[in-house]
């Protein structure tokens, strides 16, 4: 069934993959974050309670889901690293870790700023706060230990193995806030009713969502081209592909 | 898919079932002190059998009974009712109220258990729910016309 996907351990194929891919992704997330946002924060009507203050949702919310979504990308590539030995996979994992940990850093700051107007208070030490707080620790402590080996593949064994244990973090992120009572709301759109936001509202919310995924995903690929790059600079491939941009530079 | 890998496979599988246990014992077992605030009924009828004491520094979370906020026109004392399912408590408070502080709007208040059911507050924080809508759909589903934040302030509730 991934037959398709081995092809792809090899990093020469990883990244010329990259670069199809990266022209396409870039243009989606562009478009639909300048759409959602223009459309949420100029356009969407304000919200009954809050007033205009509502309007950091199309930017808290994106990051807060993408951030728990990015890090089940990264415990994939971790895990597809650990079993078939990919060194691709490592390298993958190591590209989406501080793009994640920017989101949820991302999704915490824009979270305290507007807690701080609405609730009265920048931070308070509840389930779903404190569990997002982990999330970001959990980048961090992946960034660190791959950065504390020198063996790069040795790192990648053990950076990987954090990743994969801190996956329990992320049900408990979601479901915080019905195990637990909380400050912060529940859910307004990953639940199984009814999305409980106007649709005039939601339509601008949904598209940043899909941006910002494409945003991720564009900067991921960014970064493992680099990564490959850096890894690989003694291949044939690598060098051959140095001298022929040295080529077009001189011209 | 190889031998060897499939027992690396299985090793991380067994490993992650094991783990997401511990974890899921750990957070049973912390459960009670997970939760941000007590409701006004596990106050007063006493939450897994124990009561909270008098001169305990708690978390209160609870609706804003319509009818029940007093303030003193002099200074910035308030008091007010919190309910859930069971009796109401009273918080009394000396400070400037979140603007989204209002009758029937959920509240989390820090203070000082002062008798079975009075809390001195010295934080207030408002809670709001997940539902976002535009001022007139709001007062067509739910009949409520809120004034916005930026005209109330100021004006008494």
């Amino acid at each position: 069934m991934f037959m398709w996907l081995h092809q792809y351990a090899k990093t020469e194929a990883a990244y010329s993959l990259c670069n199809r891919l990266i022209p396409w992704f870039a243009a989606i997330s562009m478009g639909c974050l300048v759409t959602g946002t223009v459309w949420g924060l100029l356009f969407a009507p304000s919200d009954y309670q809050q007033g205009d203050a509502f309007r950091i949702i199309y930017i808290h919310v994106p990051a807060a889901m993408l951030s728990m979504s990015t890090y089940i990308a990264m415990a994939v590539a971790a895990l597809v690293g650990l079993v078939w030995q990919w060194r691709t996979a490592f390298m993958a994992m190591i590209a989406i870790a501080p793009v994640g940990a920017a989101v949820t850093f991302i999704a915490l700051f824009t979270g305290a700023a507007w807690g701080k107007p609405m609730w009265g208070a920048w931070w308070v030490w509840d389930a779903r706060l404190t569990s997002e707080l982990i999330l970001l620790f959990l980048y961090c402590g992946v960034i660190a230990l791959y950065c504390a080996f020198d063996d790069k593949q040795q790192a990648g064994k053990a950076a990987g193995v954090m990743a994969l244990v801190g996956v329990v973090n992320v049900p408990v992120i979601h479901f915080s806030v019905q195990w637990w009572n909380t400050l912060h709301q529940g859910a307004t759109i990953t639940r199984l009713d009814k999305p409980a936001i106007a649709t005039q509202m939601l339509w601008p919310l949904l598209i940043n969502i899909v941006g910002m995924a494409a945003f991720i995903f564009t900067i991921s690929c960014v970064r493992l081209k680099n990564e490959i790059i850096r890894r690989e600079q003694r291949r044939p491939w690598v060098q051959q592909l140095v001298h022929s941009n040295e080529a077009k530079n001189e011209l | 898919m190889t031998p060897r890998r499939k027992q690396r496979l299985t090793i991380i599988a067994a490993i992650g079932g094991l783990l997401s246990a511990a974890v899921a014992l750990m957070l049973f077992a912390l459960n009670d002190n997970i939760d941000l605030f007590y409701t006004p009924s596990e106050i007063i009828e006493g939450k897994a059998g124990t009561k909270p004491a008098v001169g305990q520094r708690l978390r209160i979370g609870g609706m804003v009974v319509p009818g029940s906020v007093y303030r003193n026109p002099q200074t910035l004392e308030v008091t007010f009712d919190l309910i859930d399912t069971g009796p109401p408590v009273t918080v009394s408070y000396n400070g400037i109220l979140p603007d989204l502080f209002r009758e029937g709007q959920g509240i989390v208040a820090t203070g000082v258990l002062t008798s079975a059911s009075a809390i001195e507050a010295q934080e207030v924080l408002a809670k709001h729910d997940e539902e976002y809508m535009p001022p007139a759909l709001a007062e067509k589903m739910k009949g409520i016309k809120h004034v916005k934040p930026a005209a109330s302030s100021g004006a008494p509730l």
